[in-house]
């Protein structure tokens, strides 16, 4: 078994707290005692299946929902840069992606600087409804980091990206944010990108399953349960450790399980 | 003062300083897409009016408060989910109506012209209406003016606002009360049931000419007074009904500016895709 080879970095400053966590709609238990850190210089992803309740963890975090129990403390006035999944703008709004950055109450320089940043200053002039999904999302970055934040919260943020562009994206991510120094959290259902390039992983299913490094989430029971052998498979493929073996066809069987 | 005198100077006055305000607030309802809850505001007005003769109150400040409390009711019965949000504007429009036209009926009818209510009697505008239109317009641009930057930014996106720090429940209450004063005080323009075209149409004539929000706003402004202008200079031309006039004037203004907004739009277009001939890189 593999253990978590780089313990977490505890002395990092802690930027937001959750602590028993619970978010409960009519009779269904959406969050239940959901205990979680984020810190500066820390990415941590969220990851677990549709429904297991990371947009309602998120949304708690951010203040827009009130928790039925547990609390959310963060540092005084944490400055957080928000990339939600969505934007929809209604085209008989006339607005360009300038405008749309200098509504977070940036200047005009600053917008310059942050789009050639992310990769993005050709679009500057164009209206918001023309860019596409791969220019978008680069946009709601900038606006996020616009807000020089303390925590970036990335609510899957390669939503309707193609794979090249996934990829680009993440390093993106990763670039600013070690150049920033701010703690992020990433929801995303791309668990090889997230067993690649986190810090941290939380397996949520209504409650935390487990958490650690990618190694150690890997590895542990709960997580295959969840994601089944594609799990250690897409773990495989990027970090090149073999806890895995092949059929002859081909099929991938994670070790650990009987061999057909 | 001499030319207030002239029934139709104040016509025009009112119906300019409506327009004024109109546009740009009808601009906010066609982007969040509230064009039905507007309507169901300007129904439940007919309440408000019974409701100020009942209590002998100023029907201005009964109609505001009848809009406001169906918008409080609204809201709370959109949030409660009870029926899809469009079957239930419909129903609570129409039902406000029918109320207000029963309350009315208890009332002492010779003071009230129910035509002058449904359809507006703009060329009855006394000196005191003037006072109170003119007044309330500019409260209510005020008040829009204030709130443009939150209420822009809330309604592109709204959790993203909220994160942002933008106090985006005050802003939606003052988006609101700014909708409730407008219906009032277009009531006698062009009465409650053409009221969500004077806010409606202007903003769809401006739509594909603006290359902002806020050029938007002042197009529809200006729309709205040109239709105010030209469906008066019909109606006494021709003796037309006033307030039917004024929203015919500004149904043709939408139907001429359709084949040249599309060419403003497909320039546009265009010009963005000359200038970065990829999306994608």
């Amino acid at each position: 078994m593999n253990i978590a080879k780089a313990p977490r970095d505890e002395s990092r400053e802690i930027l937001m707290e959750a602590r028993g966590l619970t978010k409960r709609y009519g009779g269904h238990l959406a969050l239940d005692a959901v205990d979680l850190s984020l810190r500066r210089g820390e990415l941590t992803t969220l990851i677990g299946p549709n429904g297991a309740g990371k947009t309602t963890l998120v949304r708690l975090l951010l203040g827009l929902e009130r928790p039925t129990a547990g609390t959310v403390t963060s540092v005084p006035k944490v400055r957080i840069g928000y990339v939600p999944q969505r934007l929809h703008v209604d085209d008989a709004l006339p607005i360009t992606v300038r405008r749309f950055l200098a509504l977070g109450g940036a200047t005009r320089d600053a917008i310059g600087e942050v789009l050639r940043e992310v990769g993005a200053l050709h679009v500057r002039d164009k209206p918001l409804q023309t860019i596409s999904g791969g220019e978008m999302r680069r946009v709601l970055l900038a606006r996020a980091l616009l807000r020089e934040p303390d925590l970036l919260v990335l609510d899957e943020p390669t939503a309707g990206v193609d794979l090249n562009g996934q990829a680009e994206l993440y390093d993106l991510i990763n670039t600013v944010r070690q150049e920033k120094n701010c703690g992020a959290l990433l929801i995303s259902h791309d668990l090889h990108v997230v067993m690649a390039a986190t810090d941290h992983v939380l397996c949520l299913n209504h409650h935390v399953c487990c958490s650690g490094t990618p190694d150690a989430v890997s590895e542990h029971p709960e997580y295959r349960a969840l994601f089944g052998p594609k799990a250690a498979q897409t773990h495989a493929v990027y970090t090149h450790h073999h806890d895995h073996t092949h059929t002859i066809a081909g099929d991938v069987v994670p070790l650990g399980k009987d061999q057909p | 003062m001499t030319m207030l005198d002239d029934f139709v100077v104040r016509a025009l006055v009112a119906g300019i300083g409506v327009a004024l305000v109109a546009g740009p607030l009808g601009c906010f309802i066609v982007w969040r897409r509230m064009a039905f809850f507007g309507a169901t505001m300007s129904h439940a007005a007919l309440l408000g009016v019974s409701l100020a003769f009942l209590l002998n109150i100023n029907v201005t400040l009964g109609i505001i408060g009848a809009s406001m409390v169906t918008a409080a009711v609204l809201l709370s019965l959109t949030r409660l989910r009870v029926l899809p949000t469009d079957a239930l504007l419909g129903l609570l429009a129409h039902a406000a109506l029918a109320l207000g036209l029963v309350a009315i009926s208890f009332q002492d009818t010779l003071r009230i012209d129910l035509m002058g209510l449904l359809f507006g009697d703009i060329l009855s505008v006394s000196r005191g209406d003037l006072v109170w239109i003119l007044g309330g317009g500019a409260t209510a641009l005020i008040a829009l003016a204030l709130i443009w930057r939150p209420l822009l930014s809330a309604t592109v996106h709204e959790e993203l606002a909220m994160v942002e720090g933008v106090r985006v429940r005050l802003t939606h209450a003052a988006f609101v009360l700014v909708m409730a004063v407008v219906v009032a005080i277009a009531m006698k323009i062009v009465g409650l049931l053409l009221i969500i075209s004077m806010l409606l149409i202007p903003p769809a004539v401006a739509r594909r000419f603006a290359p902002t929000p806020e050029i938007m706003a002042l197009i529809a402004a200006f729309v709205g007074a040109l239709s105010v202008i030209g469906g008066l200079e019909a109606s006494l031309a021709w003796d037309t009904p006033a307030g039917p006039s004024i929203v015919t004037a500004a149904t043709i203004l939408f139907v001429v500016s359709l084949p040249l907004s599309s060419a403003a739009w497909r320039t546009l277009l265009r010009k963005n895709k000359e200038s970065h001939p990829t999306h994608d890189h």
